[in-house]
């Protein structure tokens, strides 16, 4: 490049402030600004205007109004004397169930998936292949449709049920018998609390123990037994203080025991399949990213298989997984609002559905459907980051 | 004693062909070979009843339910209706111009894909700038004494397509102008398109359909009336590019620092830098991440049913509620995600050989 620097601008000079980035930038983000406020202004106006138009109150006074609807699944009181602001907490906590339920089966199967994938007999590795690309390259909503409207409508009428260890599976959902506590149920959750305790004092004494003496103490199993074993000892002591409150038929449906409804069995299987095909590909590669020198160290070790897997193959295959497994779970909970597809009334059915269509405000209702996810969202990606940050490597 | 080279001996029996095959894959601890008999036992109870429901007794031929007689899939459903399946409400005499849309977009597409084709710049700006138009034009007609055919009447898979289509060549620049922004050092810039990326990436695609068929015409002027696809192309563009630009950001991030540093010191500026240096380099990173979104935009193109338009899922649930068809439920769902699933894997399939064709050393792979 040929320079001329008598050409050049002296020192001094000052730039024009087209040619000046920071001042450019500022324009800019000034013009940027102008444009939103601008652009939310006019929606602002419009909306109001068309409120006004159609007659629409604005306000969240609606939410103390009486909803006069039924909803068919409810972990909380409800009744149609309910207001609107119950039909928000009844459809919130179907969302939570169903996404809970969904997020503890899909990590099961999609964990086996994953490992079953590489697997080192052909077959099984085959099949799990076979089943992740099957069910992640069909839409969900098609998946929900199909166990509810192929699967579980074709069951029996409640007359026809099929019947199995007291249980019986129909077309209005599966009636199981349900667990009821008598008197002294209480020690038998105090024995659980005290195990709990235990437990914990136990695992870090085993910790201690192998810090000082290289000593391996059985902590799974002594786990396993105060957990389980200690309650267990308590209620026979106690006379077995709970008993079975079995589905019986009454009229053209079952009374008593607990029923699963078909809409919630449908979402759960369908989200449960759907996401386990994306955890195990997660899975896969987590578990492909540890290298293999730290199989090959472990084995030079002498350690026995199932101790190198958890100890030494899980913990860094985790670091990789977390981060995409956050998503897959959040990804669940925004899936679960397909429930609407189903009428599962869950949120989005509920309260951004029926709620809305019979009180015609649209925005307060959108807002808070709105709301509770983003702040699921926000939530479960605190939550796993500050997981990801405790479990990430340290490099020295 | 002289040394003499002996012949090479054959490996053992039990290592090669079909018995060592067998051996090293499916019998190689005890275990193992209890877990394939096993795998092969359930294959046989559960496949064969499918492969006999799908084919060998099922019915192809016929023109009513009375010609499902033989007790397997009653495939006579979906032939049937294929039209309605592929064409949705689109007057009969009309599907040449879907068709011929369809065909042109797919002779756009081959070109692309296919390896060693000339010209292929000038192809993809036909497809991304001309095509559109062309394509409305035929769809929508109005012009050139074609008879105008009103939206709602789109449907099936052409309608799936269409929002698919729509949706990704829109989502694709407005995600590239986000991840820009959201990487930008204007505090402002990178402000709203951060909130912007994070509001809609926390909310279900459904609230958003949702927002776009209630709140939109909240939002407008009075006077302005928006069409119902296009409130829902509308909704699924805003959500997607979202998505799409997280995907671009990764790839933003992984172009080395000292390629932007080199592009500062060429004197190149903001967007030359860009489109000339780091684009192109993050566009191949990132196609696996594309991919995987236009999959996902693809699949949840099934939603619209829900805001009542009528995609292919929605056709086929229509369809099965006909009184002449009821109880065939399965067969079209089953047909429905054929479709769908063809789609998706010749995606992901397409996706992972383009990045084994454009790999250029890049990356920490051999």
């Amino acid at each position: 490049m040929p320079t001329d620097l008598s050409r050049s601008a002296p020192p001094g000079e000052k730039t024009r402030f087209w040619n000046d980035p920071a001042k450019r930038a500022l324009l800019f983000q000034v013009l940027l600004i102008g444009a939103i406020l601008l652009f939310a202004g006019s929606l602002i106006s419009n909306t109001l205007n068309n409120l006004e138009q159609r007659g629409i109150t604005t306000g969240f006074a609606f939410l103390s109004q009486k909803a006069g609807f039924g909803i068919p699944l409810s972990l909380i009181e409800y009744n149609e004397s309910s207001t609107y602001g119950t039909t928000f907490f009844v459809g919130l906590f179907n969302t939570l169930l169903v996404s809970v339920l969904g997020i503890i089966a899909a990590t099961i199967l999609g964990f086996v998936m994953g490992v079953a994938r590489l697997s080192d007999n052909w077959l099984i590795a085959k099949l799990s292949a076979v089943y992740i690309e099957i069910f992640r390259n069909i839409p969900l909503l098609l998946q929900i449709f199909f166990w509810y409207f192929a699967v579980l409508r074709t069951l029996p009428s409640p007359r026809q049920s099929i019947e199995f260890l007291g249980s019986f599976l129909n077309i209005r959902g599966l009636s199981m018998p349900a667990p009821v506590a008598e008197g002294g149920f209480n020690l038998v959750i105090g024995a659980f609390a005290v195990g709990v305790v235990l437990t914990f004092v136990m695992s870090r004494w085993a910790h201690k123990r192998q810090d000082q003496t290289g000593q391996i103490f059985p902590t799974f199993w002594a786990g396993l037994g105060l957990l389980i074993g200690l309650p267990l000892i308590v209620f026979m002591l106690a006379g077995m203080p709970m008993h079975l409150d079995y589905p019986v038929l009454k009229g053209f449906n079952f009374r008593g025991g607990m029923t699963l409804i078909p809409e919630l069995v449908a979402l759960w299987l369908a989200l449960t399949i759907y996401t386990a095909a994306f955890i195990a590909e997660t899975v896969r590669a987590g578990i492909l990213a540890v290298p293999n020198g730290q199989l090959e160290a472990a084995s030079a070790l002498g350690l026995p298989k199932v101790r190198t897997l958890r100890l030494i193959v899980i913990p860094q295959a985790m670091r990789v997984i977390i981060p995409p497994l956050t998503s897959q779970y959040l990804n669940l909970a925004k899936n679960s609002s397909l429930a609407a597809a189903v009428a599962y009334p869950d949120l989005v059915a509920v309260f951004a559905g029926t709620t809305l269509n019979q009180t015609g405000q649209a925005v307060e209702i959108m807002s808070m459907t709105m709301a509770v996810y983003l702040t699921m969202s926000i939530l479960t990606s605190l939550f796993m980051n500050w997981y990801n940050k405790r479990m990430s490597l340290i490099e020295r | 004693m002289i040394y003499e080279q002996q012949p090479t001996l054959p490996a053992p029996a039990s290592t090669i062909g079909l018995v060592g095959w067998l051996r090293t894959n499916l019998f190689n601890t005890p275990k193992n070979s209890i877990a394939t008999l096993l795998l092969i036992f359930l294959c046989y109870i559960w496949l064969t009843p499918i492969f006999d429901w799908v084919f060998f007794s099922a019915d192809w031929v016929g023109s009513s339910r009375e010609s499902c007689t033989s007790g397997g899939a009653c495939w006579v459903f979906i032939t049937q209706r294929i039209d309605q399946f592929m064409y949705g409400f689109y007057p009969a005499d009309e599907t040449w111009r879907l068709n011929l849309t369809f065909v042109v977009f797919v002779a756009c597409i081959a070109w692309l894909v296919w390896p060693n084709l000339p010209k292929k710049g000038l192809v993809a700006v036909f497809t991304l700038a001309v095509f559109p138009f062309i394509a409305f034009v035929l769809l929508s007609g109005g012009y050139f004494g074609l008879e105008h055919v009103e939206t709602h009447k789109w449907g099936g898979l052409s309608l799936t397509l269409v929002l698919a289509v729509v949706g990704i060549v829109a989502a694709l620049p407005l995600g590239i102008l986000l991840a820009l922004g959201r990487r930008s050092e204007m505090p402002i810039v990178r402000a709203f398109s951060v909130a912007y990326i994070e509001i809609w990436r926390g909310v279900p695609l459904i609230t958003v359909l949702f927002m776009a068929s209630v709140m939109l015409p909240l939002f407008l002027p009075e006077n302005m009336h928006f069409d119902k696809l296009l409130r829902a192309l509308i909704g699924i563009t805003m959500f997607q590019t979202a998505y799409m630009a997280e995907v671009i950001r990764g790839g933003l991030q992984a172009i080395p620092r000292g390629q932007y540093e080199a592009a500062d010191a060429l004197g190149l500026g903001y967007w030359q830098k860009m489109v000339m240096i780091i684009l192109p380099q993050a566009l191949k990173l990132m196609i696996p991440g594309v991919v995987n979104t236009f999959i996902a935009l693809f699949k949840d193109t099934s939603l619209v049913l829900i805001i009542g338009l009528f995609d292919l899922l929605a056709i086929v649930q229509a369809a099965q509620n006909d009184p002449k068809w009821i109880g065939y439920a399965t067969e079209g769902y089953v047909f429905v995600a054929f479709v769908f699933w063809i789609f998706c894997f010749g995606m992901s399939r397409y996706s992972q050989n383009l990045e084994k064709m454009l790999h250029t050393g890049h990356g920490n792979r051999a």
